[in-house]
């Protein structure tokens, strides 16, 4: 009788998981592998034949995807810790109860969150033309002499794409920050200020300690979203002037979609973007054994 | 702390705070103004309202079929949400409710391959979608997105705050183990299935990369694909564009206002 119960279990036990796990191992896990065995391959369209790691050492002499590869860093590498910071710092502020507007602060600096990467990414080109809103306000606020060449300029168009970024993704850090400000015991800083420690030591001493895991965590998550860096740099600058936004995803898009495909190549740059998630999501792993 | 320095922190807050929403919110009044003038105008960076608000939405129309844009739209969304939740709340919660070896196993396994870019899998899915037969279909566009490791995740997670007594309640009772999912487990998880809908759903009416890939005709474009393609164009007309852009934002707008706790419940959780 108890086995039975046991077996029915068991049975209910994969029922319940079985349409999804199908469904994974159908459309995620089968594309992995098979993506794994064609970056081993070489050749044109359809007609593939093994080449071993050749596709590896192209990677090596491609200018372009190296070119790739440096944007999408720059953009992590400058972009994350902006954002984290300015997300932080906006959290802290709002954290304070007494604050008059609190409520319509959040929800302001939370609000590009709803809109869509595409949405966004054609309201901000509207906004960046030599001629545009973005310059005329800048210029009447004295902070440029000149109009800045956002979209034909490669350095200012990187700096407009992280602008962008950064304007869609601060406040969804900073509801992170908040809510785990909220379960700090408050007596912590209330003993603090008994102390004397002034506002500025109370926030590096105990504000950036206390949040460390959260802001590790989002850290990751921010870098491996920009890691796969597409609907903006597609939509803002088609990964231009020349190639100064270009990502990796927008290579692995062109390569595979907009010139004659090279199936096998697409895939082994696409595993340079899944090794570099997977070192990081090892080092979250890392951090979060630690905190434990 | 004395009052004056008191003061001077409160200015500098109030300055931070401040200047942070006018960056947040100006884009938004932006979009509005521009859908009033005509694309010169935009480009020229003019602030106020103009007259040719209707003259832009006439030649969207022109250019594209908006009803059923919308239609697709939406209709990929909904569809894509209502399998989404089903699917995964069936296995969260049967990982959680039903334990075995194996089956944390294979949890385990699931959690690992939650990292994997879907630049990785776009080249293969493509090939599959296509040799199927399926290239530039609506089932195509939805059926990889139904099993979310992510929604498996927050299911489970959510499932270990269900009461095990209802549960055995229901047993004595003599219902099934799919009658107390249906039932007991969904009626009680209301909150839960909120959250999740609104982040599946944002997902989904967002949705581009895939769809860009997988949708080619016209009849098939959805409103993401639609302000691509008027983006891409040689000289952007950007009247067109921001009506475009009003009513793609629109519904996820309603909805963070309508559903402003579970809206952001759903962001927390649904990579926690």
């Amino acid at each position: 009788m108890r086995s039975k119960i046991a077996h029915g279990e068991q049975i209910n036990g994969w029922l319940f998981v079985m349409p999804a796990l199908a469904l994974l191992g159908i459309f995620l896990v089968y594309p992995i592998l098979w993506s794994l065995w064609i970056s081993l391959q070489v050749g044109k369209g359809s007609n593939l034949h093994f080449g071993g790691f050749a596709n590896i050492l192209r990677l090596f002499g491609d200018k372009v995807f190296l070119h790739a590869l440096t944007n999408t860093c720059v953009f992590f590498v400058v972009q994350v810790p902006i954002m984290i910071l300015l997300a932080l710092v906006f959290a802290v502020m709002l954290n304070d109860a007494k604050l008059w507007g609190r409520g319509i602060f959040r929800t302001a600096i939370f609000l590009p969150c709803v809109t869509s990467l595409v949405a966004y990414s054609a309201l901000f080109r509207s906004m960046f033309e030599s001629d545009g809103v973005v310059n005329n306000g800048l210029m009447a606020l004295h902070l440029i002499a000149e109009p800045i060449q956002w979209l034909t300029d490669p350095f200012w168009a990187k700096v407009m794409i992280i602008l962008a970024i950064t304007w869609r993704w601060t406040g969804y850090n900073m509801i992170f920050y908040l809510a785990a400000l909220q379960n700090i015991d408050q007596s912590i800083y209330e003993a603090a200020r008994i102390d004397g420690i002034p506002a500025r030591a109370r926030f590096f001493r105990l504000t950036i300690p206390l949040l460390k895991p959260v802001i590790l965590f989002t850290s990751i998550i921010s870098t491996i979203g920009t890691l796969q860096l597409f609907d903006e740099v597609n939509n803002i600058t088609q990964g231009g002037p020349g190639d100064a936004t270009l990502t990796l995803s927008l290579y692995i898009y062109n390569l595979t979609f907009q010139f004659m495909p090279s199936f096998g190549y697409s895939a082994t740059v696409s595993y340079v973007i899944v090794v570099l998630v997977a070192i990081l999501s090892f080092l979250q792993f890392l951090i979060a054994r630690d905190k434990k | 702390m004395t009052g004056t320095s008191k003061i001077t922190r409160y200015a500098i807050v109030y300055s931070v705070l401040s200047a942070a929403t006018f960056v947040s919110i100006f884009p938004f009044y932006w979009m509005i103004v521009g859908a009033t003038n005509t694309s010169a105008e935009i480009v020229k960076g003019k602030t106020s309202f103009g007259g040719n608000l209707l003259a832009n939405i006439e030649r969207l129309l022109e250019q594209v079929d908006l009803g059923r844009v919308f239609l697709n739209s939406a209709g990929l969304a909904v569809a894509g949400t209502l399998l989404t939740l089903l699917v995964s709340s069936l296995a969260g919660y049967g990982f959680e409710m039903f334990r075995s070896r194996i089956r944390e196993r294979i949890f385990a396994l699931l959690l690992l391959l939650l990292s994997v870019p879907f630049a990785a899998l776009m080249v293969p899915l493509f090939i599959m979608v296509s040799s199927a037969g399926l290239a530039n279909t609506f089932v195509a566009v939805v059926l990889p997105s139904i099993a979310s490791i992510f929604i498996i995740f927050y299911f489970r997670q959510a499932t270990k705050a269900f009461p095990g007594e209802l549960r055995d309640a229901a047993r004595i009772d003599g219902l099934r183990e799919w009658q107390i999912f249906l039932h007991v487990y969904m009626p009680a998880m209301r909150s839960t299935y909120a959250a999740a809908t609104i982040i599946v759903f944002m997902m989904s009416w967002n949705n581009f990369l895939w769809p860009l890939i997988v949708l080619q005709t016209p009849e098939h474009k959805t409103i993401t694909l639609v302000i691509s393609a008027l983006t891409s164009a040689y000289t952007p007309d950007f009247g067109v564009i921001l009506v475009a852009t009003i009513l793609a934002t629109l519904p996820t707008l309603v909805l963070f206002f309508v559903l402003q706790r579970q809206f952001v419940a759903g962001m927390l959780g649904s990579v926690k």
